[in-house]
């Protein structure tokens, strides 16, 4: 119950929310966030990790003349990523306060229906409602990006939203012959998925089918394009969601979707699924490094934090599996973080460029500090949360291939060159006649960044609480797409 | 039968009302008598009509021929409070056209009970003859009139070729009845290749009505000349009386004939999904759009009728159902729209902001006729691949999905229109006006659509 409930408070908030008019509805759509953060953070007391079935769980027949259940729980990984959703999605609001856009209550409504679709991609326990939720998750943010967007938003999000559908499709494609190969009279409960046994040849194209999906969400090279321009044109609340939420889709899907469902398939395609992410952590960072553009910056830099990601899952190492699912929350936090910063800075200079910039620190100490933390969890530092995840991601690597590891390895020099490079730009130097008139950050701002901030600390300080979190659900996954 | 007899004589009561003076009692009448009609068919269903069992050769009512029969009846009643703005017209003859309305659907009634070929030709006739004056009926225009006739020069063509397949089936098997003919085919050893040209001629006749490629070259143009109404119309109820049709005869006659008949329709499948839905990505206009996505939702509904397994029966059905919903949808505001403007996408730019309901319903039936879950389409779209997954017809289901995907595209395309273009400066101050029966029809299949895609059980236990 306690997950449905989780689905259903932003649902049904999100649905009420357009008949109410006026600034009042930033204010609604905050209460209603905090609620849910409130709602998960008791899940969370009550929930034990060590039991990996899905707990809180629900199920109610749906098509029931196919088989076909809405039902949903959680476990570890779900539960962190349930976790990373509601702490989120209060912070993108809160992050909109001080500025007003057309139409506010279809804008926080959509904000509201996207928490409560990923919600359920990330719950989900039967192939077609995990389907459902994760093409609803699609079109509140498409429509966010869209409406709300700069000045090329039509054709950049209409490329996007085609991407994604032509990707999901073929997920479709792969579930629905899944869901035809169960035993009796069909089933699409996940537990009956992972239960199918298909020959080699046959996991080798439903791995593919399903992999593309994820692939172009993620996104992994060469999947990617539409990947930069859509994360710059977007509004930042939108661009928060795609790259702080939506982007951990395609993860968790390898991890749920994929891995346990077609084991062979994997085992034959992980090393192709590695290099190519691997040429997109390479290939990522050294665009980022040539980047003016403040957000396309860090949208290539998530490209390239994706790429580990994705390298780590495909190493199947309980090191890499694990790295992932920790980085998954820890890149979540930054790059929410990182992008409300490119905000910040833009709403005061009304520009992304970087080179229009420099100087700002010296009149905005506060934002300095929290700029500086963000960046250097991004750049994976000690004591801060990037460095556990990706700690833990190349250790896994490195445990499947020496040289893939080391290769992979760059990505910590040159994140640390793209970062501080723009750290360097954008704060330090000479101030402009731009710069000179910037002021610090207003007290809403600072409470966006400051839970940012102390989570970065948190995280990377004690990990043990979350990694435990996540263990014996990514343990379990493991037995099933490795068989050990 | 008690429908059909309902149907013909308030056909033929309606055309005498056209000497009342107050035209206005017309469409509530037809209405109502469209509603006598499904209690008919209710009645059928469950045996208490006095009709229910006569002349068991030529028709019959089983739960396939309710089924079709509700979901023709159903369209009718949303179809016809649309036509208020053509029926209103100075010289426009509304008796008329509501008694040819009626009479058509006795003739689509008809292809979806029949029992006897002759019947099948009968209904086909009834059908086509009122489409191609209803097609013609706007007599100042031109395009509609250009329209009417290639209909009705195509048409009766194709109508010849499956008279003449009927006529070779006959040669073959000496008898008309559906179940004579399966019977010939399941007992005799030695079939006659005369059988499998008649059932090849037949079955082009059939496809020509329905639009499949490479059959389809009539319909841009005749849906696209006809008033909007009677393309609705067309695009929905002899869709759904043709998919039918074709669905009787394979089914009783010659489902022992699967392994020659499947390969024909699986070409002519993909062949119409791959035209249907690239061409429809280059039209400017919403309404030849909408005719191309007729072709390509008569692709979707042939491989359901190719798979032929226990999940087609229920794919055609509710897939017709889904697709008529939301075409009926697409057409209602597509008739307000051509009021303020004309057909061309631009004329429903910034239509979020004039005509918020408008634009809401019309997504809701773009997002259903591309496949969006949580619509009637998605699970239309869902059970006909279910049923293209169970004959491991992977190859035709990933062809049908790229295709998918490209419908998306030219479905959204109208979206963006709505809610992120603005108003052409032109149309800014037409103020649209949605008329009250407008808004409730439209409403009605919207939440019909959204309903059936939440709980498609709702409509599944009805067949």
């Amino acid at each position: 119950m306690l997950t449905l409930s989780l689905i259903l408070i932003p649902a049904i908030a999100s649905l009420l929310l357009p008949f109410i008019k006026g600034e009042i509805t930033k204010t609604i759509a905050f209460v209603v966030a905090l609620a849910e953060l409130a709602v998960a953070l008791f899940a969370i007391s009550q929930f034990s990790p060590d039991i990996v079935t899905p707990q809180f769980a629900y199920d109610y027949p749906w098509i029931a003349s196919m088989g076909v259940h809405f039902s949903g729980g959680m476990d570890g990984i779900s539960m962190l990523l349930v976790l990373l959703t509601t702490i989120l999605t209060p912070l993108i609001v809160l992050s909109t306060f001080g500025y007003s856009y057309n139409h506010s209550s279809a804008f926080y409504a959509l904000i509201l229906l996207m928490e409560a679709a990923l919600i359920g991609v990330f719950t989900s326990q039967d192939a077609f409602v995990f389907y459902l939720f994760w093409e609803a998750a699609l079109i509140p943010v498409y429509f966010l990006a869209a409406i709300w967007g700069g000045e090329k938003r039509i054709a950049i999000t209409f490329k996007f939203f085609i991407y994604t559908i032509f990707g999901s499709l073929f997920m479709l494609v792969a579930l629905v012959y899944l869901y035809m190969q169960t035993p009796g009279s069909h089933s699409s409960a996940i537990a009956d998925i992972y239960k199918v046994a298909l020959d080699s040849h046959t996991q080798s194209w439903v791995f593919w089918a399903l992999f593309i999906a994820f692939a172009i969400k993620m996104p992994i090279f060469p999947f990617h394009t539409w990947q930069p321009d859509t994360y710059t044109e977007s509004p930042t609340p939108a661009t928060m969601l795609l790259s702080g939420i939506m982007l951990k889709m395609g993860i968790y899907g390898v991890i749920r979707w994929l891995l346990p469902i077609v084991p062979a398939g994997v085992a034959q395609w992980s090393t192709t699924v590695i290099i190519l992410s691997i040429i997109g952590i390479i290939y990522g960072s050294i665009i980022a490094i040539q980047q003016k553009d403040l957000k396309k910056l860090l949208a290539y830099s998530s490209f390239a934090h994706v790429g580990l990601m994705a390298a780590g899952v495909f190493s199947l190492t309980l090191k890499g599996m694990q790295g992932a699912v920790i980085q998954m929350l820890a890149h979540g936090i930054n790059v929410v973080g990182l992008f409300f910063v490119a905000e910040i800075i833009q709403r005061r200079l009304r520009t992304r460029d970087i080179d229009r910039m420099g100087g700002i620190t010296q009149n905005t100490p506060v934002l300095t500090v929290f700029f500086m933390i963000l960046m250097l969890g991004s750049v994976a530092l000690p004591l801060t949360n990037g460095f556990v995840g990706e700690f833990l991601l190349l250790s896994g690597v490195y445990e499947f291939n020496h040289w893939y590891g080391a290769i992979a390895g760059l990505t910590i020099i040159f994140g640390a060159v793209y970062m501080l490079k723009m750290f360097q730009g954008v704060m330090f130097g000479e101030q402009n006649h731009w710069t000179e008139k910037v002021t610090d950050i207003t007290l809403t701002e600072s409470a966006v960044l400051l839970p940012l901030v102390v989570l970065v600390f948190w995280m990377g300080v004690a990990p043990g609480s979350f990694l435990k979190l996540t263990e014996p659900a990514v343990i379990q996954i493991l037995q099933l797409a490795t068989g050990k | 039968m008690l429908p059909i007899i309902v149907l013909s004589i308030s056909g033929i009561v309606t055309l005498f009302l056209g000497f009342l003076k107050s035209r206005w009692i017309l469409m509530p009448l037809t209405l109502l008598f469209i509603l006598a009609a499904i209690v008919g068919v209710l009645l059928d269903k469950n045996g208490i009509s006095p009709y229910a069992g006569a002349f068991p050769t030529m028709l019959s009512t089983d739960n396939v021929s309710i089924a079709f029969s509700g979901i023709i009846l159903l369209a009718a009643l949303f179809i016809v409070p649309l036509s208020r703005y053509y029926a209103n017209q100075e010289n426009a003859q509304p008796a008329e056209y509501y008694a040819i309305l009626l009479f058509s659907l006795v003739g689509a009634l008809m292809m979806t009970s029949y029992e006897n070929l002759i019947m099948l030709f009968v209904g086909l006739e009834i059908l086509s003859i009122s489409m191609y004056i209803l097609t013609g009926s706007d007599k100042d225009n031109l395009r509609s009139g250009e329209a009417a006739l290639k209909y009705f020069l195509m048409g009766s063509f194709a109508t010849g070729i499956l008279l003449f397949g009927v006529a070779l089936v006959y040669g073959a098997t000496g008898g008309f009845d559906l179940h004579m003919i399966a019977n010939y085919v399941r007992n005799s050893g030695n079939i006659s290749p005369m059988l499998y040209l008649g059932l090849s001629i037949m079955l082009i006749g059939i496809l020509f009505k329905l639009s499949i490629a490479p059959f389809h070259f009539w319909t841009p143009d005749v849906y696209d000349g006809a008033p909007s109404v009677f393309t609705a119309f067309m695009s929905t109820i002899v869709k759904t009386a043709g998919f039918a049709a074709l669905y009787k005869i394979l089914s009783v006659s010659f489902s022992d004939l699967y392994g020659f008949w499947w390969v024909c329709l699986a070409i002519t499948t993909i062949a119409t999904l791959i035209i249907g839905n690239i061409t429809a990505v280059y039209q400017t206009s919403f309404k030849r759009m909408l005719a191309y996505s007729s072709i390509s939702h008569a692709g979707y509904l042939l491989m359901a009728v190719t798979t032929f397994n226990a999940y087609s029966q229920k794919a055609i059905i509710f897939y017709s159902l889904a697709y008529a919903l939301s075409t009926i949808t697409a057409f209602g505001v597509l008739i307000i729209v051509e009021q303020t403007a004309n057909d061309k996408y631009e004329a429903f730019n910034g239509l979020g902001k004039r005509a918020p309901l408008l634009a809401f319903v019309n997504t809701v039936a773009m997002c259903s006729l591309a496949g969006m879950p949580l619509t009637a389409g998605f699970i239309g779209k869902f059970f006909v691949f279910t049923s293209a997954a169970d004959n491991d017809m992977v190859w035709i289901m990933i062809i049908a999905i790229l295709m998918s995907a490209v419908g998306f595209y030219y479905y959204f395309r109208v979206i963006i229109a709505m809610y992120m273009r603005p108003a052409i400066e032109s149309d800014v101050d037409n103020e649209v006006v949605v008329p009250g029966i407008y808004r409730t029809v439209l409403m009605l299949a919207t939440l019909l659509t959204i309903l059936f895609g939440l709980a498609p059980d709702l409509l599944t236990a009805l067949f």
